[in-house]
């Protein structure tokens, strides 16, 4: 019993007042406390830090110093500390629960990642200390790049890009420039139907046209139609494989074949590599280039939009394109090549330092702590995970493709014809159930499409809690119960948004004519 | 293994669930002969264990905060208050991600909301996006959106632009039609160097790209080249590398630029080898349409209630595929949430004090190393970074002081080894240096170029 209560324990009460639906004076609903913007609540003369006070002295600026107002705000710590902790409440993260984003991969996050990323050796280095005294970051560096070469059965690694459309923006270039190596670009790149579309824009921004390739009715690349669309003026083929509606390329070796025989690259966007690891390796398969997403398949932090971070493994026909920086070794000492020699062909530099370290340390705390062994077996519980949410659900739901899938399960809305429920319906009303809705209306080569990933990191009790969830839904929407979606989800913090004001008249910041 | 809960039985259980006999009748579709490849490496480890690995290579390390530290060249130390760490480790901030459902994504939503509105006030302009990959990719961004804005081909890169952000720009834009013209650099002369960039713009000109501070450290007066840039019908793009700069120097809204980049680290990050970083993207409201990268906007939802969703998106790749005004996908978000936690606990009054003490420092610095005979410091009007001559190569110098315990600064040869500036150090003095620290540096500055 709490000090508090000085003895007197509280019971439940059972009176006829209304419990629901009257308004609180504050605007907060209990635990659901409401937040103003920084600044409605703080003041330019505010801080929550204690400066070294200073004398007045003149300042050495040729006269431009900043005399007009800034206008940020700030607040004392503890109403930082408080106004930063009400808005993560706002939020879902993987921490909470299921979070079935297909594509996205939105596994664990381990601490100990954090934990190594903020050693001070390494969260504490500059990027241009003198190599000396970063040794132990350069065998870092080396250290993950061996795992990502074997893990993927390539010959060289890029680390430097950012996120995964910056990879691939690396894996098209390095094939521009082996093109341009031999005389010709060419003039097009091909992209399946299904692709992500930083495949086509990163293809437009390596001044290539795109050409969209169909897909079979087994959710796979019509092969027929690749090898009629291939010729002297393609550059590239651009495949996600495993592919987006969750299925193996399983006419990849083919596909290879016939791009390398017409005398192109085979570009892979790994965005689903936490399907095959250790079950299979792109460099068996014909690959030139593929990037990872380390924020995806190596368990780094989303972060709520960032930063990811873009590895790229390249074949033996590329790797002498890969761009600057990379490490190399001599008689024991580490280096970082940064500027190009005399006759190098690299692409060139991608950003201004040697990528996302914070991130690769964590990346290869995730492997280490796994191992091999244990990598294999969190493709195979992702894999396992996945199918057995379609076996569950594919009697009240629509699944696209027949057989097996991979990582992730796509499902169509056709289950939902004249429901008058839509897939937007269906995953807002999942918010509701305590889930963050899958992947929806992506791939768009089915219609209304729900791609559900569950990752390795589901328990059988938490997919089960999941899968009765959905199945409930389904039996809802088809048992006419259209008020519990059609104005879902009721128990978030926001109803539904109305993004279409947002786009015609936006408003990106803050002013003070906003207060009302 | 810690991190995976199913136990064999649960595998059993599931795989006679979806009616298959082992797990590798679900890989069915691997071509034969390629599935279960052997793969060499090490087995799984404790956490103890891989701690300990982890530890050792840090240790190989030298820790920036346990020595004299000097460097900048594009990312800096500060000292990042312990409620930024604490708040961004959250698990509803780590772990959830892009903010694609709003009415379960309102934490990330309002503060990056929050993050543009504090950007765009920093720079002195209209708005800001949700922030980029780092300086270095904003810069190049708005390289190519000069190009879409003007309809001109033609980039001038100012001499005192970080080479590295140089050459991500001429990286970024070598397999398109862009020329990229360089001006000289000339860290000694920063007012020929910025006259020369004056005299390069024409009527084909679709961007002038300018650091300020420089490269070398020097503040400059913009408004000149923004008068030459704008007679010409080209934009102003005005690259901060030192964020913290802006609290206390005029600000590139105030001096006409049309879109500002910076790199963000300086406030909330800390020096990560390099990343990840926050890139910061600001520009004028005629011109939101053209931006790069996500944008966070101000609606209401059904019952009227104040909200905020990503919007403006048919500018991006995954609406508008080919024709999208970037392939970028991520931002930087939890680097721009750190950044807005440690922006807010300052507030203007704490970062014009942390801004001035950077200026204290440095002034302090060049007094230091002034006296030093052979050494001769190149900068006049500067904020937290100045340039000095050396008698020899500034490498080897480096290299004789790091031996000793000092990290002294960035050689000019090292970002541009082509330069034939080999003598030239950049040092950087933050808040976090000490007087102790500025005595060591010009004593052993002075013993190593006697």
């Amino acid at each position: 019993m709490s000090m508090n209560n000085q003895g007197r324990p509280s019971s439940p009460v059972h009176t006829n007042a209304q419990s629901e639906g009257f308004k609180s004076f504050s605007g907060h609903k209990g635990l659901r406390l409401s937040e103003p913007l920084i600044f409605e609540l703080g003041t330019v003369e505010t801080s929550g830090v204690d400066t070294e006070v200073l004398e007045d002295f003149d300042l050495a600026l040729g006269g431009l110093d900043r005399t007009a107002e800034i206008g940020c705000p700030g607040l004392s710590e503890p109403d930082t500390v408080r106004h930063y902790t009400r808005l993560s409440r706002l939020n879902y993260g993987i921490d909470m629960g299921v979070f079935p984003l297909g594509s996205c991969t939105m596994k664990h996050n381990p601490r100990l990642n954090e934990k190594t990323a903020r050693l001070p050796g390494i969260g504490d280095i500059h990027p241009l200390q003198p190599l000396s005294t970063v040794q132990g970051a350069l065998e870092l560096m080396q250290e993950l790049s061996h795992w990502l070469m074997t893990l993927t059965g390539m010959p060289a690694v890029a680390l430097s890009p950012k996120a995964g459309a910056h990879g691939e923006l690396c894996g098209v270039m390095a094939i521009r420039a082996a093109l341009e190596a031999r005389g010709d670009a060419r003039e097009t790149i091909l992209c399946p139907e299904s692709a992500h579309g930083t495949n086509p824009a990163t293809a437009a921004f390596c001044g290539y046209k795109v050409k969209s390739v169909p897909g079979k009715a087994n959710g796979r690349v019509d092969l027929e139609a690749l090898k009629a669309a291939l010729d002297d003026s393609i550059a590239a083929v651009m495949i996600t494989n495993p592919n987006t509606c969750g299925l193996f390329e399983n006419e990849v070796k083919e596909i290879a074949d016939a791009v390398h025989a017409a005398g192109a690259f085979f570009y892979c966007d790994g965005a689903n590599f936490n399907a095959i690891m250790g079950k299979a390796r792109p460099g068996d398969l014909g690959v030139d280039a593929m990037h990872f997403n380390l924020h995806k398949t190596f368990s780094t932090p989303h972060g709520g939009g960032g930063p990811g971070s873009g590895p790229v493994v390249f074949s033996d026909a590329l790797k002498a394109y890969a761009p600057l920086p990379y490490v190399t070794t001599n008689e024991g000492t580490l280096h970082m090549h940064e500027w190009p020699a005399a006759d190098d062909t690299t692409l060139g530099r991608l950003t201004a330092f040697h990528g996302q370290m914070g991130m690769y340390v964590r990346a290869l705390t995730y492997m280490l702590s796994h191992g091999g062994d244990g990598l294999k077996q969190v493709s195979e519980d992702a894999v396992l995970n996945a199918n057995y949410i379609l076996a569950s659900l594919k009697d009240v739901m629509s699944v696209s493709f027949d057989g097996p899938c991979m990582h992730e399960a796509l499902f169509d809305d056709g289950f939902l014809k004249d429901t008058g429920v839509t897939t937007l319906d269906f995953a807002k009303a999942m918010i509701d159930e305590g889930y963050h809705p899958m992947t929806m209306y992506f791939p768009l080569v089915v219609h209304g499409a729900m791609l559900v990933e569950p990752t390795e990191s589901e328990s059988r009790f938490n997919l089960d809690q999941f899968i009765r969830s959905m199945r409930g839904l389904a039996k809802a929407a088809k048992s006419g119960d259209v008020g519990r979606f059609e104005g879902a989800p009721y128990y978030a913090p926001r109803k539904r948004l109305d993004e279409t004001q947002a786009a015609r008249k936006p408003v990106l910041r803050y002013t003070k004519s906003d207060e009302a | 293994m810690r991190y995976l809960p199913l136990t064999d039985n649960d595998r059993q259980v599931m795989l006679d669930k979806i009616g298959v006999r082992q797990v590798d009748d679900l890989f069915q579709d691997v071509p034969e002969g390629d599935l279960n490849p052997t793969i060499d490496l090490p087995r799984h480890k404790s956490e103890m264990e891989v701690e300990r690995h982890l530890t050792r290579l840090a240790a190989k390390n030298t820790a920036a905060g346990s020595v004299p530290f000097f460097i900048g060249g594009g990312a800096y130390k500060h000292h990042v208050p312990a409620t930024v760490d604490h708040l961004i480790q959250r698990g509803e901030f780590l772990t959830a991600y892009t903010p694609y459902q709003p009415e379960i994504a309102q934490g990330t939503l309002q503060y990056i909301f929050e993050f543009q509105t504090q950007v765009a006030q920093l720079t002195g302009m209209d708005v800001a996006n949700a922030s980029m990959y780092d300086g270095s990719t904003a810069t190049a961004e708005a390289v190519m959106m000069a190009r879409r804005v003007t309809r001109r081909k033609c980039a001038v890169i100012a001499g005192g632009l970080h080479p590295h952000y140089r050459a991500v720009v001429e990286t970024t834009t070598q397999f398109t039609d862009d020329k990229i013209v360089v001006c000289e650099t000339m860290p000694a002369d920063p007012t020929a160097e910025l006259q020369a960039l004056i005299d390069t713009i024409d009527d084909t000109t679709s961007c002038v790209v300018v650091q300020n501070p420089t490269v070398a450290g020097h503040v400059l007066d913009l408004r000149p080249l923004a008068e030459a840039a704008h007679a010409q019908k080209a934009l102003l793009i005005v690259v901060v590398t030192e964020v913290m700069s802006l609290g206390l120097v005029m600000s590139p809204g105030e001096m006409g630029a049309d879109i500002v980049v910076g790199e963000g680290q300086s406030i909330g990050n800390g020096l990560n080898f390099g990343g990840p970083y926050v890139g910061l993207f600001a520009t004028n409201q005629k011109y939101v349409r053209q931006m790069p990268g996500r944008l966070c906007g101000e609606t209401v939802d059904a019952d009227g209630k104040r909200g905020f969703v990503l919007t403006l998106s048919t500018r991006e790749q995954h609406i508008r595929r080919e024709k999208a005004t970037s392939n970028i996908c991520t931002n930087s978000s939890l680097c721009s949430l750190a950044f807005t936690i440690h922006m807010t606990l300052l507030g203007e009054k704490g970062l014009r004090a942390v801004a001035r003490l950077n200026h204290k420092k440095a002034q302090q610095l060049k007094a230091a190393l002034a006296v030093i005979e052979g050494v001769e410091v190149l900068n006049d009007a500067f904020f937290n970074e100045i340039t000095v001559r050396l008698p020899g190569d500034a490498a080897d110098i480096v290299e004789t002081l790091a031996s000793k315990g000092i990290l002294a600064g960035v050689p000019y040869g090292r970002l541009a080894p082509d330069a034939g500036l080999d003598n030239l150090l950049i040092l950087a003095a933050t808040e976090i240096v000490t007087d102790d620290d500025i005595a060591a540096l010009a004593a052993a500055m002075q013993e190593a170029v006697q």
